[in-house]
């Protein structure tokens, strides 16, 4: 059966507070956090920025794990629509306590460890630590940063939140969530749909197919509905720009977009895949991406964000294009009609307007491997190091045969109306001798290639004067001698 | 029983002095505690969302609002002519609007507000307000409005000897130009106020603010009522940081209004943008200075302007420009000095109160003269700092022609130079940069002096009110706020210890200014002096009445009885607190008590600019190490050492806490928290995604915290305790002068660097001082 003869409304289900629970008559368009604290006057999870950008309204989704346990993914509920919450389980921060009022081991450490003043983040960062705490009950250092990078608090100063986390595992081994996981797994095992969900509230239609062919049958029908995938772009364009939509597919319940595998040498990347499915794969092939891409946002936004998403929107300053230029990825889009493949520089046309036709999606990313004998590094600029925006952003690939430049490809964001490899700089490289000259030969001639930004995020003298540089700190670490970095965690 | 329980190790719970937990802690972390946007939404309840001026300057040639008011959802809608009483909210100087009345005066002011029956029917009627204006041209700078000599109030002077004549035969002369950015509070919970009609006309009013009193008297105002028809409750905040001492009276003075007009609550809550957009923030300066100095860098003559972006009112401008100028000495003793401050008019935000008011920017001002002196005679600058400290007999006198009473700055820096490991990391640094051509590391210390008390003198009040029940349970209510301080804590704690019971048998109430009326707000970081002191004086009348009672009941003497462990010792007999209240109820005594408390000794003659504003002055230093990319302007601060001097501590966790929170709040004001206007006055950073305040990876990877051992205030403040709220601000001073370190050894020349230092600015000031291409 098609999704469109389906009746229109099936209800949203999800399981919340160990049982399930059903949304009809809700706009599609209603954020998660719209729905606890004003339908259900559930208050605890708190709305800072509706942004995305501060955790204050962190909860965790849970759905079963591979390995039979379950996996538990902190989200902003500000922008994260309610039907994307259909056949998960929804924990929020009133959950954690057991029902005779124990505080959950992580709630104790930030009790101990003095880790509240005001409280408002406090909800928040117990829900990140909560999802931390089930990944890993000893997380260094690095990893509590990472763990909280999208989260704001502007009382404590963080030590003792830090504190709190690195103490976290000292408490009770196992809480609740752990000992009735088997009785999750059947609730979330019975709210499984085989074939999409088709609801519509408020004006609003809304499908979340399973297949691509459920899928290009409503995008058939529906050219004009809007794509959602991880929402942390088209979230804000609700919660911020306050725009209204009729028609939206969700992408995230195609298990077949989801896929992060090599296909040969490969790097399939699935068109809905979350940066964090795809981190470790992107992390195998350099290890400046690991670096690079933990800076991309935050857990919460790489938990829902996809690469798919980051790529279709076409900002001039996303992170994921300048490093898939540098590696020289290629897209695959697909329609009813069938797919195409297309060298992703070709992809990005204008500002914001990109080679996707009508009923088209991003089916996949495809990354080569980096030749043999080249020399890359990815670089992220911006005003704080975690979680934000770039000011600048540039990936590096250079391939040298016997001290010659033999291919270079230089991908830049922020230094244009989209992201743009630097034609000029890799010709004045390329056939010439690896050497420092050449390199400044490179970084005069990104004068030709661009006419950077000049906003709020930096001025574009700053932005050419340290893309020039960025050149410049490549050539010094292919020459190894000299310390060119500062980093997040220093 | 103990036959002799040993006091000191069996204190009761919560006394002062222990690292007490926050009252609310275990809500915080479970979700529980209520914000005013958490309270239960009465039915009936509207949303109110506010049409804001898409214009810097303009003059309002109509409003119509006919669309509005019949679009689906909208209850009502007003605009400045619906306002019964007085549309002005001005703390200081009369005329500040809540609604734009004729003119508009900053991109994002309030000009049509509309109730709906939700937030969204209300955002969307705003479309169909049909507001005409004439464009006016606009002044948006400190630098436009200075030329122009535009001013919310008049300039201030504050002067000591001959600054010009100590200039002109001073041996070294050295001048500058810095620039100091504002900051927004970023509270992570944004304004809000709930106002529920009650009978006679009467209102309650549940409001996210520092200043209760002043919301109501100013509900009361633009209302048309007396300030006994108007409630104001405030349970806690979800942070304040100054930015709700005034502003919360314009969001509850609109939300009453709509109240009035429609007898049915209503609820105005800001999201993150329209607060960013509407409310005003920390202030930012231009400051020009001249000085002379001897060959050791001591400073004989000062000559400086600070001028101060106001805003397009004055709020309290006037006030943060002469705490600028109280701080314009730090710790330094200016033989002739003159300062002038200037609160300049601008058609942007008004700038308001943010934690230090105008002192964090006076401080910084005189550290970067400092600074810049120690670079021009190729000196440590902690060597320069150190020539230029009050002295405690001599050279004790302020630019305001206050003695320095108190003076410890020299033994805590040199504490701290030892602790920190300063002159040995200043070598390793050194030899760091030398080989190291492209990361290049900086180090500083700086010290601070900040003066506690409010400088309006007749601010410095507070009430308290303390009852205890027959069950020996207590409720404390207080004049002061929670904004996440632990102020009701630390209060709590002084009550638990003049009545010797638990902390926990009281209980912590909303401040209402139906309790205690006339309240001050909660700021100048003075609150658990003043509401601390008054509460233990309303204990102390409790616990007198009580050992009365027990004296006359018991037959012993006044002097046998004893308050002890949550028991109350009458010679022989030892009874429960609890059955005590309970007897002495019974006997008529009054379980019921005020407490007043005012500061004594301090008076202020602003006229000449002379006084006792202080009544003393808390101190702390700070060493900071940062690394620098030199190539991008990249940074990390890798180190800080912060020795802070809170007096005795009343909670040593808490004021931890204050210590820390203050100083990472400090660097983000001075690092990567940049407010970005377009050339139209719009404020373009406006939500996090553009404004960045620090995230946890930005604390330092080595921050080491502590509080002066075995200090004591001298004056006698509630347990010898010192102020704690904003002081720990300006130990982040270390910070932007490590990095300007940074970028000297990097430039080989004394840099140019304005706050806050952005990697683009570093690297910039890395080129500029250089004279072209930061390429090493
Ligand atoms: C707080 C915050 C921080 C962020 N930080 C960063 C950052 O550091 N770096 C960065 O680059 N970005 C950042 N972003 C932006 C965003 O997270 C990324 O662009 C993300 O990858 C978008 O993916 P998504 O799945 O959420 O896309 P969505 O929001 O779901 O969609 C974005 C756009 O892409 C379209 N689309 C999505 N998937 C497809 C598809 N498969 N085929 C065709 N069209 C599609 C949608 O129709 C929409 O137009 C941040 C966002 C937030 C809210
Ligand atoms: S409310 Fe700030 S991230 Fe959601
Ligand atoms: S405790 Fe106030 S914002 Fe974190």
């Amino acid at each position: 059966m098609s999704s469109e003869g389906r009746s229109l409304n099936d209800p949203i289900r999800f399981a919340l507070d160990g049982a399930m629970h059903e949304i009809t008559g809700v706009a599609p368009t209603t954020t998660v956090l719209e729905y606890l604290r004003g339908e259900l006057r559930r208050c605890g999870t708190k709305e800072g920025c509706a942004e995305g950008d501060c955790g204050a309204c962190t909860v965790v989704l849970a759905e079963p794990a591979p390995d039979g346990g379950l996996t538990y993914r902190a989200v902003n509920s500000c922008i994260q629509f309610v039907p994307t919450l259909d056949g998960r389980a929804l924990i929020t921060v009133e959950n954690l306590a057991a029902p005779d009022g124990t505080l959950h081991p992580v709630q104790q450490a930030m009790v101990d460890c003095h880790g509240s003043q005001c409280g408002f983040c406090t909800p928040g960062f117990v829900m990140s630590l909560f999802a931390l705490w089930h990944a890993d009950k000893h997380p260094s250092r690095n990893a509590v940063e990472e763990a909280l990078a999208g989260n704001l608090c502007r009382c404590t100063g963080y030590r003792p939140i830090l504190d709190a986390a690195l103490a976290m595992g000292k408490g009770a081994a196992a809480d609740r969530f752990d000992t009735d996981a088997a009785t999750l797994r059947t609730l979330l095992g019975r709210l499984a749909r085989d074939t999409g969900l088709s609801y519509a509230a408020g004006g609003t239609r809304f499908w979340s197919p399973h297949s691509k062919a459920e899928l290009f049958t409503i995008l058939a029908a529906h050219p004009d509905a809007a794509i959602l995938a991880g929402g942390t772009d088209f979230g804000l364009w609700v919660t911020k720009q306050h725009r209204r939509f009729d028609k939206i597919v969700w992408l995230g319940r195609l298990a077949e977009l989801q896929q992060v595998a090599r296909d040969g040498d490969v790097l399939s990347i699935g068109g809905a895949a979350s940066w964090t499915a795809a981190l470790p794969h992107l992390a195998a092939l350099h290890p400046d991406l690991d670096a690079y891409f933990k800076r991309f946002a935050s857990v919460q936004i790489r938990n829902a964000g996809t690469v798919g998403g980051n790529v279709a929107n076409a900002s001039p300053i996303g992170d994921g294009p300048p490093v898939l230029l540098a590696l020289g990825a290629a897209v695959v889009l697909e329609g009813a009609a069938g797919a195409r493949t297309l060298d992703l520089a070709d992809f990005f046309q204008a500002y914001r307007r990109t080679a996707l036709r009508p009923g088209e999606i991003v089916a996949a990313i495809r990354v080569p491997p980096l030749p043999p004998g080249t020399r890359f590094a990815a670089y992220k600029l911006s005003k704080r190091f975690d979680q934000d925006i770039s000011t600048l952003a540039a990936a590096f690939a250079v391939s040298i045969d016997d001290g010659r430049v033999a291919a270079a490809k230089l991908g830049f964001g922020g230094m244009a109306a989209i992201p743009q490899r630097a034609a000029a700089a890799e010709a004045a490289l390329t056939g010439q001798p690896w050497s420092l000259a050449t390199v400044q030969t490179a970084m005069a001639a990104l004068d030709r290639d661009f006419r950077p930004l000049d906003d709020l995020r930096g001025s574009a003298r700053y932005r050419m004067a340290a893309a020039r540089n960025l050149l410049l700190r490549f050539w010094h670490e292919s020459q190894g001698n000299v310390a060119t970095r500062v980093t997040a965690h220093g | 029983m103990d036959d002799a329980p040993d006091l000191r190790a069996h204190p009761v719970r919560g006394a002062v002095g222990a690292a007490a937990a926050h009252d609310s802690a275990h809500k915080h972390v479970a979700g529980a505690a209520i914000y005013v946007d958490d309270i239960p939404e009465p039915p009936d309840l509207l949303h109110v969302w506010c049409v804001m001026s898409p214009h810097a300057h303009a003059r309002i040639r109509s409003i119509d609002l006919a669309d509005v008011r019949s679009a689906p959802g909208v209850i009502d809608a007003v605009s400045a002519a619906d306002i019964p009483g007085k549309n002005d909210i001005g703390p200081m100087v009369a005329g500040e609007p809540i609604l734009a009345e004729g003119i508009v005066e900053y991109v994002g002011q309030p000009v049509v507000a509309i109730a709906a029956t939700s937030i969204k029917a209300a955002r969307t009627a705003g479309a169909l307000a049909r507001v005409e204006y004439d464009v006016q041209p606009a002044v948006l700078t400190v630098d436009d409005a200075l030329a122009q000599g535009l001013f919310v109030a008049p300039p201030v002077e504050f002067k000591r000897g001959d600054a010009a004549a100590a200039l002109a035969r001073a041996p070294n002369r050295l001048s500058g130009t810095f620039r100091i950015g504002g900051q927004d509070h970023f509270y992570l919970e944004g304004q809000v106020a709930l106002a529920i009609p009650q009978e006679d006309g009467d209102l309650l009013i549940h409001s996210s603010t520092q200043h209760p009193s002043e919301v109501q008297k100013m509900v009361a105002k633009v209302l048309g009522l007396a300030a006994n028809a108007v409630t104001v409750e405030v349970r806690r905040m979800g942070g304040g940081f100054g930015g709700k001492e005034t502003q919360p009276a314009m969001f509850a003075a609109i939300a009453a209004l709509l109240a009035q007009r429609t007898r049915r609550p209503v609820k105005l809550r800001l999201d993150r943008d329209d607060d960013m957009m509407i409310t005003g923030k920390r202030h930012d300066f231009v400051v020009r200075w001249q000085a002379g100095f001897d060959g050791e860098g001591r400073i004989t003559a000062l000559d400086m302007d600070l001028a101060a972006r106001a805003g397009h009112v004055a709020d309290l401008s006037p006030a943060i420009v002469d705490r600028a100028l109280f701080h314009a000495d730090n710790c330094y003793y200016i033989p002739d000095v003159r300062l002038r401050g200037f609160a300049c008019k601008t058609h942007t935000q008004s700038n308001t109160a943010f934690r230090g008011f105008g002192g964090p920017q006076g401080m910084i001002a005189i550290e970067e003269v400092v600074d810049a002196i120690a670079r021009r005679l190729g000196r440590d600058p902690l060597a320069v700092r150190r020539v230029n400290f009050y002295g405690t007999t001599d050279r004790n006198v302020t630019p305001y022609h206050m003695v320095v009473e108190d003076n410890i700055v020299h033994g805590l820096v040199d504490e701290l130079e030892r602790w920190a490991d300063y002159q040995e990391r200043r070598r390793a640094i050194d030899a760091f940069n030398r080989t190291s051509p492209i990361l290049k590391k900086g180090l500083a210390l700086t010290p601070l002096k900040f003066g506690i008390s409010f400088t309006a003198t007749f601010y410095n009040q507070a009430g308290a009110l303390l009852h205890v029940y027959t069950d020996g349970s207590v409720h404390l209510n207080h004049g002061g706020t929670e904004m996440g301080q632990g102020l009701f804590m630390k209060v709590a704690q002084i009550v638990a210890e003049e009545l010797q019971i638990d902390v926990d048998r009281i209980k912590i109430s909303a401040t209402n200014t139906g309790k205690v009326p006339n309240t001050s707000a909660t700021a100048a970081s003075a609150g658990t002096d003043l509401n601390g002191a008054a509460a233990q004086i309303a204990a102390r009348t409790i616990r007198g009445r009580l050992a009365d009672f027990a004296a006359a009941h018991f037959a012993v003497p006044r002097e046998a009885v004893r308050f002890r462990r949550n028991e109350v010792e009458a010679g022989a007999n030892v009874v429960p607190f609890a059955t005590l209240a309970a007897l002495a109820y019974r006997a008529r005594v009054q379980l019921s008590a005020t407490g007043f408390y005012k500061t004594p000794k301090i008076h202020w003659d602003r006229d000449n600019a002379r006084g006792r504003p202080f009544l003393y002055f808390a101190y702390g230093a700070a060493v900071a190490e940062v690394l620098v990319d030199t190539l991008t302007g990249e940074y990390k601060v890798t180190r800080a050492d912060l020795l802070h001097d809170v007096g005795h501590s009343i909670n040593p966790a808490i004021d931890r806490g204050q210590v820390e929170g203050g100083f990472i709040q400090g660097m983000g004001w001075l690092t990567t928290e940049e407010l970005w206007f377009d050339a139209k006055g719009r404020l373009a950073t406006h939500a996090p995604s553009t404004y960045k305040i620090p995230v946890a990876s930005d604390l330092p990877r080595d921050f080491r915290v502590r509080l002066l051992e075995g200090a004591r205030n001298a004056e006698d403040t509630v347990h010898r305790s010192k102020a704690v709220g904003e002081p720990p601000l300006m130990l982040a001073n270390a910070v932007f002068f490590a990095l300007k370190d940074a970028v000297a050894a990097a430039a080989g020349a004394a840099p140019s660097l304005a706050a806050p230092a952005t990697p683009e600015r570093v690297l910039l000031a890395i080129e500029d001082a250089r004279g072209g291409a930061a390429t090493p």
